[in-house]
C-alpha cells in the first residue's frame, strides 16, 4: 500500500510537469491552430539557458533560473510567434507542422552542437531529503522525497495561477474569447493579436517552468524533448484537445499511469500504455475526457 | 516542351538512371560510374522515394496526415527479413510485405477515420511508437536492439544480386513498376476522387463519393508502399535494427514529402533527395548539417509552402510571365485554413 501511495505521489509530481507542457500545447492550439511538434524541445531548452547562464556568466542558480524563464518567453514566445508561426499562418496547418518539426531538429541539434551532447546534471530548488521514515528504522516504510513534493507544489501552483488568470481577470477572459471565436472577439473589441501573443508568452513561461522542474529529475539532455513532446501531446489529446482543464487532467493521468505501469506491469512497454489510452479515448470519446465537441473545422 | 522533346527527355532520363552508376569505360564512354557507396546512396534514394510516394498519396492527394510511414517501412523490412530467414524467395517476401502493410493500414485507418480530420495523425503517431516498442522488445522475433543480421540480397535467374549495381537495377525496376502503378492510380477515377476529397471533402461527399472509403483506401495503399519500400530496404542495408523505424523517422517522411511538394507527382522524389542526398552533400558541415537542414526546411515552408516543386514551378512561371501570381495547389484543402477567423467561420460538416 505504501508503495502504491509513493508511486501515486511520484506520478503526480511528474504528471504535474507534463500538465504544464500540455496546457501550453493546448493554449497554442486553441488560439492559433498551431500544432507545436517542438513542444518537447521547448521544455528541453530552458534548462540549458539556465546552465549557460551559470557556466558562462557566473550567475547564481536562482537568478539563472529567472533569466531562463524570461529568455524562454522572449525566444519560445515572441520569436517563435513572429519568426516561425506568423509567416506560416496563412499557409495552413501542414506547412506549420512541418516547420515546427524542423524547429525541433534545429533546437535539438543546436543544443547538441553548441552546448553538449552529454546529459547535464541540473541543480534542484528543493533540498535533497526524504520525508517519511524508512522501514529499517521502525517507521512505516513510507518514503517520499522533498523534491517530488516541491515539484508538485510549484507546478500545481503555476497551474492554479494560470486557471485563475484565465477565468477571473479581464485579460484572461479576453484570451478565452479569442480562443473560442476570434471573429466575435474582435467585434467585441478584444485585441485579438495581443491575446494571441500573450498565449505564446505564457507557453514560453510554462515550458521554462516545466524545464526547471523536470531537469533535476531526468537530467538536462538535448534529446529529452522527444519523449517530453510525445507525453505533452498525448496528455493534451487524452484530456481534450480544446480544453485547458482537459490538458491538466491528461497530464496528471499520464504521469500516474506511467509510474504505475513501470512498477507493476512492464518497464519496456511503459510508453505504450498512455498511447493505448490515447487510442481508446480517440475511438470512444473523440472530444477527449473533458473536451467539448470541436466546433470549428479542424 | 512539345511532345517529341518530352519523349526524348524521358528516354535520356531512363538511360541515365539505368547506366548512370555503371562503369561505361568498357563501352568506350569515359565514365567510370559510381563507387559502391554512391550506388548504395542512389538505391537508398529510390527506396526512400517509394515510401515517400505512399505518404504523398495519403497527404498530398487524400488530404490526411500519417505519422507512421517509418513504422510501416519497419513492418515491411522485418517481414522480408524474417520470411527470408524462413527460406521464402524475395518475390514473395516483397508481395507479402506490401500486403501485410495494406491489411494493417485498413485495420488502423478504419476506426481512426471514423472521427475527425487530425485523428488519423494521432492514431498513427501512437501506432508508430507501438511498432517501435514491439521491434525493440520482442527479441524472440525481431532480435530486439541487436536486430537481424546478414539479410541476403536475392538471386534472380541464377544471378546473385549481391553487387551494389545489380541490386540497384532490381530496385530501379521495382521502383519503376510502383511509380507506374501510382501514376495509373492517380489518373484512374479513383485518383480523381482522391483529389476531389482533398480539395473539398464536403463537396466530394455531396457528389456521392464515399469519402471515408476512399480515404481509407488511400491510407492503406500509401502504407503498402512503405511495405514495398521496407522489402527493398532490408536486403539493401543487410542489417536491420529498431532505430530507423522510430517516430522521428516517420516525422521525417512527412517532412520530406511536404518539402518536396505534397500533391505533386515528382514531389516525393525531390523530397527524398532532400532527405537522403542533401545530408551527403552537406557532409562538409559535419555536425552542423542537421541545423542547416532544419533551417532550409523552415525557410522553404515560410516562403514556399508548396515545396521545392512549387518553388520551381513558381520560378519558371515567373520567367515566362513576370507578374504571375501563382499560388500553387492548395495544401490540405480549404478546411485546413490556418487563419483562425476563417477556421472559425467554416462550420464543420466533416465532423458530423
Amino acid at each position: 500500500m505504501n508503495d502504491f501511495i509513493q508511486l501515486i505521489i511520484a506520478g503526480l509530481a511528474t504528471g504535474s510537469i507534463y500538465a504544464l507542457a500540455a496546457v501550453g500545447f493546448t493554449l497554442l492550439w486553441q488560439t492559433s491552430q498551431t500544432i507545436n511538434f517542438a513542444q518537447g524541445e521547448f521544455v528541453m531548452l530552458p534548462a540549458f539557458f539556465a546552465l549557460a547562464g551559470m557556466k558562462f556568466f557566473g550567475l547564481p542558480f536562482p537568478i539563472a533560473a529567472i533569466a531562463a524563464i524570461l529568455l524562454s518567453m522572449l525566444t519560445l514566445g515572441v520569436l517563435f510567434k513572429t519568426v516561425v508561426v506568423d509567416p506560416l499562418h496563412k499557409q495552413g496547418t501542414l506547412p506549420l507542422v512541418i516547420s515546427t518539426i524542423g524547429l525541433a531538429i534545429l533546437l535539438r541539434e543546436g543544443v547538441k552542437e553548441f552546448y553538449s551532447a552529454e546529459a547535464q546534471r541540473f541543480p534542484s530548488f528543493f533540498p535533497n531529503i526524504n520525508i517519511g521514515t524508512s522501514a529499517a528504522n521502525g517507521g512505516s516504510g513510507f518514503n517520499v522525497s522533498a523534491d517530488q513534493i516541491g515539484v508538485l507544489i510549484v507546478a500545481t501552483a503555476t497551474i492554479l495561477l494560470l486557471s485563475w488568470f484565465l477565468a477571473s481577470t479581464k485579460t484572461g477572459r479576453q484570451m478565452q474569447a479569442t480562443a473560442q471565436n476570434p471573429t466575435v472577439a474582435r467585434i467585441l473589441g478584444v485585441n485579438v493579436e495581443r491575446m494571441v501573443m500573450y498565449t505564446f508568452l505564457i507557453n514560453g513561461a510554462l515550458a521554462a517552468i516545466a524545464s526547471l522542474l523536470i531537469s533535476p529529475i531526468y537530467l538536462a539532455k538535448f534529446s529529452s524533448g522527444e519523449t517530453l513532446g510525445l507525453v505533452a501531446f498525448v496528455a493534451a489529446i487524452v484530456g481534450g484537445f480544446n480544453q485547458v482543464r482537459g490538458a491538466i487532467v491528461g497530464g496528471f493521468l499520464v504521469g500516474i499511469i506511467d509510474n504505475l505501469v513501470a512498477a507493476y506491469i512492464s518497464t519496456s512497454y511503459r510508453q505504450a500504455v498512455p498511447l493505448a489510452l490515447l487510442v481508446m479515448i480517440i475511438l470512444l470519446r473523440p472530444q477527449g475526457l473533458l473536451g467539448r465537441a470541436e466546433e470549428r473545422a479542424v | 516542351m512539345n511532345r517529341n522533346l518530352k519523349i526524348i527527355f524521358g528516354l535520356v532520363l531512363v538511360l541515365v538512371f539505368i547506366a548512370g552508376p555503371a562503369d561505361l569505360t568498357g563501352l568506350g564512354i569515359p565514365w567510370p560510374g559510381l563507387k559502391r557507396y554512391g550506388t548504395y546512396i542512389l538505391t537508398l534514394w529510390l527506396v526512400t522515394a517509394v515510401a515517400a510516394m505512399g505518404v504523398n498519396l495519403i497527404v498530398g492527394y487524400a488530404g490526411q496526415e500519417t505519422l507512421a510511414q517509418a513504422a510501416f517501412l519497419g513492418i515491411g523490412a522485418f517481414t522480408t527479413a524474417l520470411l527470408q530467414k524462413a527460406g521464402v524467395p524475395f518475390g514473395l517476401n516483397f508481395l507479402a510485405s506490401g500486403v501485410i502493410c495494406f491489411i494493417v493500414g485498413i485495420a488502423l485507418g478504419f476506426p481512426a477515420l471514423r472521427v475527425q480530420k487530425h485523428y488519423l495523425a494521432f492514431v498513427t503517431l501512437a501506432f508508430s511508437v507501438f511498432v517501435w516498442l514491439l521491434i525493440r522488445n520482442e527479441e524472440w522475433l525481431t532480435g530486439g536492439v541487436n536486430g537481424i543480421k546478414d539479410i541476403r540480397r536475392p538471386i534472380l535467374l541464377g544471378i546473385s544480386l549481391r553487387p551494389a549495381l545489380y541490386y540497384y537495377w532490381l530496385v530501379l525496376a521495382l521502383t519503376a513498376v510502383l511509380t507506374a502503378a501510382m501514376w495509373w492510380l492517380l489518373r484512374s477515377p479513383w485518383g480523381r476522387a482522391f483529389t476531389a476529397l482533398r480539395e473539398n471533402a464536403i463537396r466530394a461527399e455531396s457528389l456521392g463519393i464515399d469519402v471515408r472509403g476512399y480515404t481509407l483506401m488511400a491510407f492503406a495503399i500509401g502504407s503498402a508502399y512503405a511495405g514495398f519500400a521496407g522489402a527493398m530496404y532490408a536486403p539493401l542495408v543487410e542489417f536491420i535494427d529498431p532505430s530507423p523505424f522510430a517516430l522521428g523517422a516517420s516525422l521525417q517522411f512527412l517532412l520530406m514529402v511536404v518539402a518536396g511538394g505534397a500533391g505533386s507527382f515528382v514531389g516525393p522524389f525531390v523530397g527524398a533527395v532532400v532527405a537522403v542526398l542533401l545530408p551527403e552533400w552537406l557532409r562538409f558541415a559535419e555536425g552542423y548539417y542537421l541545423i542547416i537542414f532544419a533551417i532550409i526546411v523552415m525557410l522553404l515552408m515560410a516562403f514556399c509552402p508548396t515545396g521545392i516543386v512549387g518553388l520551381f514551378a513558381r520560378l519558371t512561371t515567373k520567367a515566362r510571365r513576370p507578374h504571375a501570381d501563382d499560388k500553387g495547389p492548395s495544401l490540405g484543402g480549404p478546411n485546413l485554413g490556418g487563419d483562425p477567423t476563417a477556421a472559425a467561420t467554416t462550420v464543420a460538416g466533416a465532423n458530423s
